[in-house]
């Protein structure tokens, strides 16, 4: 068992061309510890999906090598590498197919020949992890609401237990409300299960509320990585890559010659820096 | 008067027991840009779609009031008809490209008018012109990004030359480069070609600086609207819907309640508005209370 910290996937200098040589990644560096909650980043072409399929060895690496687990994902299979590393795809409804919530999440379970008794109880589980433990496991997935469908989506690959958790765009389509509820379950997976969650989305401002660290890729490459707030605290950097930053950033640096701090990234830090300031001159 | 008037407008959809649409009243003005918003299920895609009548025509459900647009009651018209009138387009561009050919598709609408010839040339031309699509025009459409696929299909509503343009959350599919591509040209026809706007999206902060009107909708009633300033400044009822308004605004909120301080009005709702607001704040109560020059 890895540590809390431990790198667990590791990309080194790897590169790949699809067919019809396009080359979609062009020399990535980069680590994934135990525990990390990472937003990777990037406009489409990016090469964000490419690399986030490497992870799990839907892709092989042209040139270079990714290591998950100590596992090279060049001669691992897939099937092996699913125990370690769940993919959830961006759309839903390409991945439901049951006629029933238990048939569609314990799918996985029959594949991977868990015992049939154990069904109930882990099915039961990762619906309860997901907040839908109010959702009769008779349902037909179908006719969830698109929030509700894409819990279902991420109950499918977490009911196997996955240590590394990749959800592709998982608030597409959401709106305002259910965007953050489904974050805040996303977050639970991660600090409370300690699952290493890899979000991938364009929603620059809702992934401020909530990962720790931010890759963004460009053109192939990685044009940056670090904490979430260091990157978001950039906006040149956003706008290159053709990602909008938060307003509330760009506000904070227009403002920073009257002295407020040019790495706010969240509507309410403002507020408390505004209050602060107000407070303390009224003393 | 103006270009689309909803009176009394209730709709069911059929076999479901809420009203989907409760009441609905709405002028819109003629090149009038409207960004309507609210939460899944308020109803506002469903108010987009009796514009051209496809509600209640192809869904089917119980209506009552009116709907007219350009001076005609859509009930009384074919979606035929009203799609000379109204353009619609949907959130995903997939669904609705049909040819093999950027131009193609951009003909298909004309074609079936049966247009002439020359016609159906000159408008594929000027349309392609504006958009800057020409370099495209023999593309096949499933090779274009998400972004120019989207504006393919705006393309090929604008062949029919409609009054007014409904766009039912067309960058909600799209990433940032395609947000751009469809947000730009949604502006330009607004701005350079007078076209009257009616769009659902949900990006606040760009509806804040863009929209003449903004139209919140929650539970199938209109809850509210007007300009993005005055929709913005109802902090009670934009807080009770759980609306979230642009960032600056929403930590203009939580200042006032945080210090419990009578916050000066009107509430920042653009980032221009925003720079000015907060540097008056702070500096009135740098050293202690004084108003005070900056710099």
């Amino acid at each position: 068992m890895n540590k809390k910290g431990e790198p667990i996937i590791k990309v080194e200098d790897v590169w790949f061309t699809y067919k019809g040589n396009i080359q979609a990644l062009k020399g990535i560096s980069l680590e994934i510890r135990k525990g990390e909650y990472i937003g990777l980043l990037g406009q489409n072409g990016s090469g964000k999906t490419t690399l986030a399929k490497h992870f799990n060895g839907l892709l092989k690496p042209t040139k270079g090598k990714v290591y998950v687990f100590g596992l090279d994902t060049t001669k691992a299979s897939v099937a092996e590498l699913s125990n370690y590393v769940g993919y959830v795809f961006q759309n839903p409804d390409h991945m439901l197919f049951g006629k029933t919530i238990f048939e569609e999440v314990s799918f996985g379970l029959k594949n991977k020949g868990v015992p049939k008794e154990e069904w109930e109880e882990r099915v039961k589980k990762v619906l309860a992890d997901l907040d839908m433990s109010d959702v009769p496991l008779t349902k037909s997935p179908h006719f969830l609401s698109l929030g509700q469908r894409h819990r279902v989506a991420i109950a499918d690959v977490l009911v196997l237990n996955p240590e590394v958790l990749i959800l592709d765009e998982p608030t597409t389509g959401l709106d305002y409300k259910r965007c953050h509820q489904l974050m805040r379950t996303i977050t639970k997976l991660n600090k409370e299960l300690e699952k290493t969650v890899i979000v991938i989305s364009h929603d620059i401002a809702l992934l401020a509320e909530y990962v720790d660290r931010i890759i963004i890729l460009k053109d192939g490459k990685v044009l940056a990585d670090g904490k979430t707030r260091e990157i978001l605290s950039q906006p040149d950097l956003l706008i290159q890559s053709n990602l909008i930053p938060p307003q509330i950033t760009l506000l904070a640096q227009k403002l920073s010659d009257i002295g407020v701090p040019r790495d706010i990234i969240k509507s309410d830090e403002l507020s408390h820096y505004v209050c602060n300031q107000i407070i303390t001159k009224d003393k | 008067m103006g270009i689309v008037e909803i009176e009394n407008l209730w709709y069911k959809y059929r076999g479901l027991e809420e009203w989907v649409l409760k009441d609905i009243n709405l002028d819109v003005k003629e090149g009038e840009f409207i960004i309507i918003m609210g939460p899944s299920g308020c109803g506002k895609s469903t108010l987009c779609y009796t514009l051209n009548g496809i509600v209640p025509k192809l869904f089917h459900g119980e209506m009552k009031g009116t709907v007219i647009v350009d001076s005609r009651d859509v009930s009384k018209y074919t979606i035929a008809e009203m799609s000379t009138i109204v353009g619609m387009v949907f959130q995903n561009p997939e669904t609705q490209i049909t040819s093999l050919t950027v131009e193609d598709e951009i003909a298909f609408a004309p074609e079936n008018f049966a247009l002439p010839r020359e016609e159906i040339k000159r408008r594929v031309d000027e349309i392609l012109e504006f958009l800057g699509m020409t370099d495209l025009r023999y593309r096949n459409p499933y090779a274009l990004s998400g972004g120019q696929k989207q504006a393919l299909a705006i393309a090929a509503v604008l062949a029919l030359k409609p009054k007014v343009l409904v766009l039912d959350e067309p960058t909600s599919m799209l990433d940032p480069v395609g947000q751009k591509i469809v947000s730009d040209i949604i502006a330009r026809l607004n701005r350079e070609l007078n076209m009257t706007i009616i769009a659902v999206d949900h990006r606040v902060e760009w509806a804040a600086e863009h929209a003449d009107r903004i139209v919140i909708m929650n539970k199938g009633e209109i809850v509210l609207e007007g300009k993005p300033e005055e929709v913005f400044n109802k902090k009670e009822v934009v807080m009770k819907i759980g609306f979230r308004p642009p960032q600056v605004t929403e930590a203009a909120y939580y200042i006032e309640d945080m210090c419990r301080l009578n916050a000066p009005k009107p509430y920042p709702v653009t980032l221009t508005e925003a720079e000015k607001w907060y540097r008056q704040l702070i500096n009135k109560y740098k050293w202690g209370g004084k108003d005070e020059q900056e710099g």
